[in-house]
């Protein structure tokens, strides 16, 4: 009996291997849903300041016009290792300048690679996964118009088992939750939905998040330890961000609280994004977060 | 005579050792003197900028010569010299909980200069903008909330 079931053993193993194998398959988008799309550069410009690429892919400390130059090399310390931004400029050979729309998709909406990897979840493909295809193709056309880097990307800075790239598909299964977090109920409240949940990815800091990263979606908003543990990213939620709806967006627009003090930390760059869009998505935003239950 | 300088010498070992918290009241006066300044001078920079700021999100009712007024101010206060607001050894790795600044301010390499010029431009261009009307004042205050977070975030310790 023993022996007959040492004899399957191998196959076992072999049919776990496939099943893990299958399971963590980097997913990629239908191609047939990409067509006849056209991207708008000046609508894509929207989309990128909404998505905030610049405060991760501008080159650390760069200033004013230096920060459309999207060369990477910010750090990003976590438990897991140190993941570095990579150059996402349009330069074919360093940057993302080879890529099509499909490759785009692909990396937003499914953290998968053109040559078939996973990325890691610090490129937050979690929330870009609610994403219209749309925006992405305009955002694929505005990020073209951009200045070309040669800069080299620089390796992430990860221990084992973290490195082993196939094992994300395995948290991808566990953690990927394309749906929409919350239920919205006006045109104004899916706008503002959509800022904060997809592009926006204000989850990504605000929402505390399990031992293996992933979002603890039961408290959405509610304020988390930041990735390098050094401090806190505050709740948003209405019982602890008691601020009107008028200061939250005055807040976005300017980086002003209603004292008058104003945003610091990584929030400071996130300001510099939502400075450009215009006035009735920061009230969105605002209107989004008034919606939300408390947390304990 | 010896009795005093013994009882001195006690009182001064029992100083060294209290708690870090007593240790802030024994802090150096001119340094004491120069946080409090500075944290004044943010005051009167929000009191000016909340009329501006308030006018700019339809909190208060846009009033040109107001405007124009809180905006003089707050030019005028962004070019006061504050080479003594600043001493040495005044950042929170020193001093703890009595003061926000982070030692980066004096450290080599420390841009604070330039980016306190970029938040006396921005002052400057409130003050052109603020009495040309509402819309006017509106474009001109995310210039300067941006100005304000370049040396908040590079320079003083995040609140939790």
């Amino acid at each position: 009996m023993i022996r007959k079931v040492l004899s399957f053993l191998p196959f076992l193993a072999v049919a776990g291997l496939a099943l893990f194998w299958w399971l963590t398959v980097p997913g990629r988008i239908d191609s047939a849903r990409l067509g006849g799309l056209a991207g708008d550069p000046a609508r894509g410009e929207q989309v990128f300041w909404a998505a905030g690429c610049a405060s991760c892919h501008a080159a650390p400390e760069s200033q004013g016009e230096a920060r459309m130059v999207l060369a990477g090399g910010m750090a990003f310390p976590s438990p897991f290792g140190t993941f570095y931004a990579p150059n996402i400029s349009p330069d074919p050979d360093r940057g993302i300048g080879g890529w099509t729309v499909a490759d785009l998709a692909n990396a937003m909406l499914h953290g998968t690679s053109p040559e078939g990897a996973h990325y890691y979840p610090a490129f937050p493909y979690t929330s870009y996964a609610r994403a219209e295809l749309q925006d992405i193709a305009d955002l694929h056309a505005f990020l073209a118009t951009l200045p070309a880097s040669e800069t080299t990307s620089r390796a992430h800075d990860v221990s084992f088992p973290f490195n082993i790239r196939r094992s994300l598909g395995g948290w991808k299964l566990l953690f990927s939750r394309p749906a929409w977090v919350t239920e919205a109920t006006s045109p104004e409240i899916t706008r503002g939905r959509y800022l904060v949940e997809a592009l926006g990815h204000c989850g990504e800091c605000h929402t505390p998040r399990n031992t293996l990263g992933g979002l603890d979606y039961t408290r959405w908003l509610q304020g988390a330890p930041t990735a390098d543990g050094k401090g806190r990213t505050p709740a948003i939620t209405p019982d602890k961000l008691d601020w009107s709806a008028n200061d939250i967006a005055a807040y976005l627009a300017t980086g002003f609280t209603p004292e008058y003090d104003v945003a610091g930390g990584h929030m400071t760059e996130v300001v510099q994004n939502l400075a450009h869009l215009p006035e009735t998505d920061l009230k969105a935003i605002a209107a989004y977060l008034k919606t939300l239950p408390g947390g304990g | 005579m010896k009795k005093t300088v013994t009882a001195l010498a006690a009182l001064f070992l029992a100083g060294t050792v209290t708690s870090p918290a007593i240790a802030e009241s024994h802090m150096d006066p001119a340094v004491e003197a120069a946080i409090k300044a500075r944290k004044a001078q943010m005051q009167l920079y929000a009191f000016n900028i909340g009329l501006l700021g308030g006018m700019a999100k339809d909190a208060i009712p846009y009033d040109a010569d107001a405007a124009s007024k809180a905006a003089a101010n707050l030019a005028a206060l962004s070019k006061l010299d504050q080479s003594r607001l600043w001493p040495q050894g005044s950042d929170n790795s020193a001093l703890g909980e009595a003061t926000a600044a982070l030692p980066a301010i004096w450290a080599e390499g420390s841009d604070i200069m330039a980016k306190g010029m970029a938040f006396v431009e921005a002052s400057a261009a409130m003050e052109q903008a603020a009495g040309g009307g509402l819309d006017s004042l509106k474009a001109a205050i995310g210039p300067l909330g941006a100005s304000c977070g370049g040396c908040h975030k590079a320079y003083r310790q995040p609140k939790d």
